[in-house]
Formats: C-alpha cells, structure tokens, sequence
C-alpha cells in the first residue's frame, strides 16, 4: 500500500487528477465559510462582466457567479457520491453471482443489466422528475438505475476470466462455499478494475447530473446548480459571455480531475499500459 | 480449410441466434418497465386526451374508450397486442399514430448519428492508430490529451459554445434547426439526400450548414473514445507475443503492421464503433434540444412533457429496438474480421 502511495506521488497523471480533485472537494468543504446568500437578488449588480469584484462576473440576478460555483461544487459531489455508492453497491454483487456461476440464471441477469443500460438516462429521468418533481433524488434515481450495469458488467467479464485460474478451482475443490470464494479470492483480484471504473465512473455522473440539470430536472433554483446556470445563460447570449464560461469550466476541470486520477491509477496498477505523460 | 470456415460459421449462426432469441425479452423488459413507471406519473391520462375543457362525463368516455379503466396488467397485455400489430397507439398531443410520428422523426436523427459517427471516424481512428504505432512520442501524448479533454467536456457546454463562436460572433453558420426554407420533399427523409435529389444545390448548402454544429458536437465526444479505443488496442496487439514472434521472424515491419496488427486492433474499434452509435442516440437526445433537431429526442422530451404515455413507451421502444439493433450488427460485423468467435 505505501509502494502504491509512493507511486502515486510519482506519477504525473495521477498527481495532476488528484490536484484537480482535491480543489473541487476544498470549495465544497469551504463553502459553509461563504458569508453571501446566493438567493440574494441584486438588480444593481445584474450581469456585470468579471472585475475584481466578481472574478467571474455576476449573474441575471446579480449573484457572484464565483460563490454560485463553489456552493454548486457540494451539490455535484453529492449527487455522483450517492449514484457511484448505489452504481457500486447493485453492480458489484450482481457482477460476482453472474460470473461466477453458470446458468441461465447468470444469463438472466446480464440481460437485465442490458435492459437496464438501454434505458434512455433522460427519459427516466424526466418521467422520474414527473412523480417526484424536479430534485436531487430524482436525479440520484435516474443515474443509479441506468449505471449500475458498468460495474456489474465489468466485475462479470474479470469474474468470468478468473472463473478458471487455478488458485479459484482449488479453492471451490477443498470446499469453500461459493459466497466465500466470491469474497475473499474473486473480489480482491478485481478490486483494482473496480477502483479504477469508479474514479471514471464519477466524472461520468457528473458530466450526466450536469446534463439532467441543464435541461431543468434537477434540484429548482436558488439551489446553485452548475448545469442550470448555463441553461439560464442561453437567454442572456452572446452579450454575456462570462455567464456560461466559469460552470463549464467548472465541469470540465472537475470530470477532468476523476479521469486523470482513474486513467493514472490504471497505469499504476496494470503495468502493461503504462506510459509517460 | 473447409471444416474451419464450417466452425466459423457455425459459431456465427449459434451468436447471431443467441441474440436474436434474448432481444424480444429485452425489449419486453424495455416496454414494462417504462410501462409501470408512466403510471406512476401522478397525472391523468384521460383527462390529458379529452382536452381542457372537456367535461366529466366526456373525460369518462375517452378513459373508456382508450381502456384506461381497465387494469394495469390488463392494459399492458393489450398495448402490446397491438405493438404486435405494428401499431402503437395515438399520440394525445399531435393526434397522429405514434409509428407515424416515430417515421417522420427517426431519419433527422439518424442522419445526425451516422454524419457523427463517420466524422468521428474518419478524425478518431486514424489518429488512434497513429499515436499507438508511434507510442510516446509527442503524437501520442497530443492525442491522449485531446482525447481525454474532450471526454471531460460536457455536450450542452460546447454545443452552447459553438453556437456561440460560429453563429452569434462569426455568423458562419446557422444557429439552430435543419434547413432554411421550405424541406425538399422527403423521398428518404435524410434531408442532405433529398435535396441532392431535388437538384436544388442551395438547399443541400443551407441542409449541410445546418449539420455542421450539431453533428460536430456528437463527433467530438465519439471521436475521443474511438481514438482511445484504437490506440490501446494497436498497443495490446503490439505487445502480444504474436507480433514479437513475427519480429523475430524477420518479416518487414510494413506488412506487420498492415497484416496483422491494423487488423486485430481494429476489431476492437469495431465493437466500440458500433457502441458508440448506440450511445450517440441518446446523447443525441440533449444535442436536437439545443438545436432545435427535429428528430427523436425533442420529441421524446415534448411527449414526456405532456404526459403523452402512448409516445413515451413508443420513443423507448424504438431507441431500445435501435441501440440492440446496432449491437447485433456490430456482433456480426465483429465476427467477419475477426473469425475467432465468440465476443
């Protein structure tokens, strides 16, 4: 573990990921400290262009877009925190049972995950936001029901290839019991493919939360989302410039962060693609 | 030799089998699921149907009418008898058949996937095999950071940029929507081929203006995985044992790479080609929103918006129908490359 960690220091990539990172999780943790209201209404400061007084400029109620970002950096962690938990926690154990035996069982339940990852996202999510209003919780519900097939049908390919090695067939000889060959020898092999799709599979939620909010699913103002404040900037373009520029770039930075730090720690933990950068 | 290409094709028509048997269940899945949660939706249908201002006794009439009285099941057991019989129900909000709807829709929104895609692939792939023959060099890193800068941005975001730079700025290009002016008629519904088969060459212009933004959006997104798809899969057949055997051999590097390494790797890029296509489809979906596309996804999101239940589960269907479509395509097209079997 401290040869990992040292590698990690090492490590461009990763290192750059994990900068990234870690700014998104310090604005989110700081933002309490914030002494401005976001819901604020201002008319006299209404979509001023950056100055040293707003960095990125202020937005149509004349809010400082900076501290709309970094009350939003929470919110978008939370959401992809909670849908990669439940991705995680749904996709992992189907994965295991699916690769491990097989029957029509295992068959069966690929399939679901099939149907599951057929579903378009933002169908689901606008039918979701129907019964449930727009919210956070129909957002975590719409992505945690279509993105637990990535785990699961990750963790059912490298189950399935490992099915066979000789450490696994010598395990189920001797007579261990299924669920504790799952456990102990099946699921520590694959623990590093599952690390590395979970680094990603972060950035991928919040590309997608960010997409549901943009087309107004998500939580309702004055709740600061970053995918709403570019929606709302549409009406105020091309005059006001700077209004969707810092969300997106907020975005950007952040998903670029979990990519970096997932495709860093792959190259880390399988050496075979490893390479300089 | 021939006993081989039997055991290829046997394995191809077991594959091809397997699929075709799992894809009436997976649809029916598909259906059930968006089946119970319209239902859910806590707005009434029938009330939608008859109208604003229609009263009780007619809004009762319409519930009969459509069998919204019935039970769930029920209703579900003959909603898709009549999908059986091609026949998907009427749409509450244009008062068309919803197959009607779907078959106006279904080309704007091809033609903006397959543009993509091909834009995708002709700009990914090549690149991708580049930077993996040339690993590490300064190629390599370009397109690794190209790749992984473009997967990080969001479709909304550079749509909206786009639009921006090109049309509100420069004024290159229009700002949304598929044509100026009146469509030529629709003899394939892919707008760019029927105004070429109009003979009106300022339509196909304005119909390939129109195309530009929207399609170059989805490439972006889809060019960045392929790119990554070629790459690493040019390394791994790279790295294998095969191709340092034939090294050592003695065989020049040219015939290596074209005989064996281009084709392995792109195998794989296959796979993920056709992947891609079917999660264009969806990103598609946000993408005709911002440009006004009138394709599948604005009518999704206007038949979700009006609690139109009949065109949701239509919409669903046929995007299901078509994502498993292009993976079986992909199955087959896999298996012609690479005849190795079993994907």
């Amino acid at each position: 573990m401290n040869r990992l960690f040292r590698r990690v220091l090492r490590d461009r990539t990763t290192m750059a990921g994990l900068i990234l990172l870690s700014f998104v999780l310090l604005a989110a943790l700081s933002a309490p400290l914030l002494s401005i209201d976001p819901a604020e209404v201002r008319i006299d400061r209404r979509l001023m262009p950056p100055s040293s007084d707003a960095w990125f400029g202020t937005d149509r109620l004349g809010s400082d877009i900076f501290t709309s970002i970094v009350l939003g950096a929470g919110i978008t962690l939370l959401i992809a925190g909670i849908t990669v938990a439940i991705g995680v926690l749904i996709g992992v154990p189907i994965g295991l049972v699916a690769g491990y035996y097989r029957n029509w069982f295992s068959d069966a339940l690929m399939r679901i995950a099939d149907i599951a990852l057929a579903i378009p996202q933002i169908v689901l999510a606008i039918a979701l936001t129907q019964a449930f209003g727009p919210s956070i919780k129909s957002v975590v519900l719409a992505l945690s029901l279509t993105y637990w097939p990535l785990w699961a049908r990750l963790v059912y390919a490298e189950t399935r290839s490992i099915r066979n090695e000789i450490f696994i067939e010598s395990a189920v000889a001797l007579g261990v019991p299924a669920r504790r060959v799952m456990v102990l020898h099946i699921l520590p092999s694959v623990a590093s493919s599952i690390v590395v799709r979970t680094s990603i599979g972060v950035g991928v939620t919040i590309l997608a939360a960010t997409t549901l909010s943009f087309l107004g699913l998500g939580a309702p103002p004055p709740t600061p989302e970053w995918g709403r404040m570019i929606a709302e900037s549409r009406e105020y373009l091309p005059e006001a410039w700077w209004y969707p520029l810092a969300p997106g770039m907020a975005i950007f930075l952040t998903v670029l962060g979990c990519y970096l730090f997932g495709d860093g720690l792959r190259d880390i933990l399988d050496p075979r693609t490893r390479e300089t950068l | 030799m021939r006993m081989r290409a039997e055991g290829v094709m046997s394995t191809w028509l077991s594959l091809v089998t397997n699929r075709l048997i799992w894809l009436p269940p997976t649809l029916l899945g598909l259906l059930a699921f968006v089946f119970v949660l319209s239902r859910v939706v806590p707005v009434d249908p029938a009330v939608l149907a008859a109208g604003e201002n229609a009263t009780a006794s007619q809004v009762e009439e319409v519930r009969q009418r459509f069998g919204l009285d019935q039970s769930l099941p029920l209703q579900f057991i003959h909603y898709l008898r009549d999908v059986l019989h091609g026949d998907l129900g009427t749409s509450f909000y244009t008062r068309q058949p919803i197959v009607h709807d779907l078959i106006v829709r279904i080309p704007a929104t091809l033609e903006l996937a397959l543009v993509a895609v091909l834009l995708a692939a002709l700009f990914g792939i090549p690149l991708g095999v580049l930077a993996g023959l040339n690993r590490n060099s300064w190629l390599d890193h370009a397109v690794r950071l190209f790749s992984v800068f473009s997967l990080a941005l969001a479709s909304f975001w550079i749509a909206l940029q786009l639009q921006f730079l090109f049309s509100m700025k420069l004024g290159w290009l229009p700002l949304s929507g598929r044509i100026d002016g009146f469509a030529p008629d629709a003899v394939t519904g892919f707008v760019v081929l029927d105004a070429v088969i109009a003979g009106d060459g300022e339509l196909v212009v304005s119909a390939l203006q129109h195309l530009v933004l929207p399609a170059a959006t989805l490439a972006l997104l889809t060019a960045a995985t392929l790119l990554r798809f070629a790459r690493n899969s040019v390394i791994n057949v790279s790295t294998s044992p095969a191709v340092a055997y034939q090294s050592a051999m003695g065989l020049p590097r040219r015939v290596i790479v074209w005989k064996y390494i281009l084709r392995m790797a792109l195998s794989a890029t296959v796979t993920q080609l056709g992947l891609s296509l079917g999660f264009l489809l969806t990103g598609s979906l946000v993408v005709e929103t911002i440009f006004d596309w009138p394709g599948l996804g604005g009518y999704a999101v206007q038949s979700i918006l009006y609690s139109d239940y009949n065109a949701i589960m239509g919409v669903t269907l046929c995007v299901g129908a078509l994502f498993a479509g292009f993976n079986l395509l992909v199955d087959i097209l896999q298996l012609a490359i690479d005849p190795r079997g079993e994907a």
